[in-house]
């Protein structure tokens, strides 16, 4: 009879596998939850859940399995305080954004149709143009296309272009841990250790002991030698802002997986394309930037230089002096890239964007030139492929 | 079946009590996640003294290989051995260091495992310990003899989710999150610990904790083992109630904070926060 709440823990994402509900099975066979709902609940969710994100979903699911009931869909609209609306169009909106938002009539437009709205609107609603529901072409709701659209109720981004999010997400603090999506990714990474013996003799050399006590006619003759280290260097320049924006996910997890896995990890932050500065501190990347040579001095040609950006840009930002978008670069981004590149042999380019659509964008194939086609998708795939690829 | 409770020194939620139960009654490992500081490695130690049990502890560090856990081979002591003439060196045997689990597996009795922090250690390790703690059996390849355990240990492992588990590891567990505790259930754990303390002091000061909690920004906030310390300290002091009271629904820096905040970013944002109420009423 329990067999539902399992196929419905499923069929709502949660891990749950055979081996989990025979163990359930087994224990209420043994009698570790008598007859008490409240304990069965307990016990389903430690037999069934495995991890904390999971526990809010696994609420849900349980409820609408024993209640009847059926599952909640999102937000109701009704309770989002207008005053919320406002606050957070004001704090998180940029100047392009809100002007973007004159497309229908200004923010205070939108959100006057809004208020209008929710007070005719009795009800859930699905389709049409007018209604807050989903899937419209109105600019409220969710999963409805419009570029201006007021998104409610939906967690994230379908055409990525919506004005913001305004999802309410109770157990969000237990779900926003970037550092769990990453396993993949670190194990992919592994590859590049270079483990390499430095620092006090701390070990037992056993090969060199048995050889030298050999040697030593028969008299034991101990030898060490230092720890295993990872000894592998790692640069990572990492590209930030603009259409740098939708791949933010992607990218902190690469680097909190690097992180982990390289004691030697320097990181410095560039837009669009490298050129004579770099930056550490992106709140502070018009005060503090270091000169690119600087960088290029301070570390040397141990290191593995990886770079992350999406290489789309006009083809000037590359070939010509002065082509980047926010400052006069004297020399062209091919010098710059070119330097790297002798500095570093072992060089790679990350790209998050997909591999099938690189050839839409002619900067990407330019960049994939210039890096002699080290170029990988930013996926666990490509940096299996970047790592085995370049022999590390 | 002598079933898991609260003690009179450790307060267990009913969800904690049946995890716990049902992780005895299967003999499988259970896994233990939550905040630092709300007594998952207690935890062991009050489900070894509740089942009359002893508790064998292993603290898992970075460098931790899981191999360290059944067994080492001690090849230098039978080297010396060997150039000593000693005896002992035909028996290879001799020089097979047991570990932790091996221990518990031959103990007389049944035994409570800990393994702390299996997230500290290498990516691979739970990995490693998958089929030892399934069967939990093991070979010895030096001696050729293999390990089977004579009563299976009740094994609760805690983690501190810095690195995700393995799937199939987590299959094999029962898993618990121990939630921060509310209120209600922390007055409970203050009694356990501090049956003594004046009534209006804990009240007064558990406020002031869960206020300090509230404050948002918090690098590090306490947890029950810090109000623990800081409730100590306050007794140990004897200060009145009212140094905790007298600025009532401002931000304060509470008295002796340096049991509650960790870090000296904490500790800015308070004389901040304090300074800008004082500023403005």
């Amino acid at each position: 009879m329990f067999a539902p709440l399992v196929l419905a823990l499923r069929s709502a994402g949660l891990p749950v596998s055979v081996t989990e509900f025979l163990t359930l099975m087994a224990a209420m066979r043994a009698g570790v939850a008598d007859y008490s709902v409240e304990d069965f609940y307990y016990l389903a969710r430690a037999t069934l859940v495995k991890d904390e994100r999971h526990l809010d979903k696994f609420d849900r699911v349980f409820a609408a399995c024993f209640k009847g009931a059926e599952l909640p869909e999102g937000v109701a609209v009704t309770t989002l305080p207008e005053e919320w609306l406002r606050k957070l169009a004001e704090k998180l909106l940029s100047p392009e954004e809100m002007a973007q938002i004159q497309a229908l009539g200004g923010f205070e437009a939108i959100m006057q149709r809004l208020r209008e709205l929710l007070a005719e609107q009795k009800g859930r609603h699905q389709g049409g143009s007018k209604w807050i529901g989903t899937a419209g072409t109105s600019p409220f709701g969710a999963y409805g296309y419009n570029p201006e659209g007021v998104r409610i109720g939906q967690a994230e981004s379908r055409h990525r272009r919506a004005v913001k999010v305004w999802d309410r997400r109770d157990y969000r603090d237990l779900d926003d841990n970037v550092e769990l999506g990453t396993r993949g990714m670190k194990i992919a990474l592994r590859r590049l250790r270079r483990f390499a013996r430095q620092g006090a003799a701390t070990e037992l050399d056993m090969d060199d002991t048995v050889r030298s006590t050999a040697n030593n006619a028969g008299s034991l003759e101990l030898k060490m030698v230092p720890e295993r280290h990872n000894a592998v260097k790692v640069l990572l320049l990492l590209d930030v802002g603009g259409s740098m924006d939708e791949h933010v996910r992607l990218t902190e997890e690469l680097f909190s997986a690097a992180r982990s896995e390289f004691k030697h990890l320097e990181h410095y932050y560039f837009h669009n394309f490298v050129y004579e500065r770099v930056w550490k501190n992106n709140r502070r990347r018009f005060e503090e930037v270091i000169p690119t040579w600087q960088m290029l001095r301070t570390y040397g040609a141990d290191y593995k230089l990886i770079i992350v950006g999406d290489a789309a840009m006009s083809p000037y930002e590359i070939t010509m002096p002065g082509g980047s978008v926010e400052h006069y670069n004297e020399e062209s981004g091919t010098a710059w890239l070119e330097r790297l590149g002798a500095q570093y042999r072992h060089a790679a380019w990350l790209n998050p964007t997909p591999e099938r659509s690189w050839g839409q964008t002619r900067s990407i194939g330019m960049v994939n030139e210039l890096m002699a086609g080290r170029m990988y998708p930013l996926t666990v795939n490509g940096i299996d492929a970047m790592t085995r690829d370049l022999g590390w | 079946m002598a079933g898991f409770t609260s003690t009179d020194k450790y307060v267990a939620t009913r969800d904690l009590e049946v995890a716990v139960n049902a992780a005895v009654t299967l003999q499988r490992p259970l896994l233990v996640k939550g905040e630092p500081g709300t007594g998952k490695t207690v935890l062991a130690q009050e489900v070894a003294a509740a089942l009359g049990c002893p508790l064998i502890e292993w603290h898992i560090k970075s460098t931790t290989k899981a191999q360290q856990g059944l067994y080492e081979y001690d090849a230098v002591s039978r080297l010396r051995d060997g150039q000593l003439g000693d005896s002992r060196v035909h028996d290879i045997g001799n020089y097979i260091v047991r570990g932790k689990l091996w221990e518990a597996f031959e103990a007389d009795r049944q035994t409570v495992v800990l393994i702390d922090e299996v997230d500290k250690a290498d990516i691979e390790f739970p990995n490693d310990l998958l089929l030892e703690l399934d069967r939990m059996q093991f070979f010895v390849y030096e001696t050729r003899q293999t390990v089977v355990a004579r009563q299976r240990p009740v094994v609760i492992i805690t983690s501190n989710n810095e690195k995700e588990l393995p799937d199939a590891f987590l299959r094999r567990c029962f898993f618990h999150y121990i939630r921060f505790p509310d209120r209600e259930t922390m007055e409970r754990i203050v009694q356990a610990h501090y049956p003594d303390i004046r009534k209006d002091l804990a009240a007064e000061a558990l406020t002031v904790f869960f206020q300090v909690r509230e404050v948002p920004g918090l690098k590090k906030k306490p947890a029950t083992s810090e109000l623990l310390d800081w409730l100590k300290l306050l007794m140990a002091e004897d200060l009145p109630v009212e140094a905790l009271r007298s600025h009532d629904r401002q931000v304060v820096i509470p008295p002796l904070y340096g049991a509650l905040l960790k870090n000296e970013q904490d500790v800015h944002l308070f004389e901040r926060l304090a300074f800008l109420a004082r500023r403005g009423g």
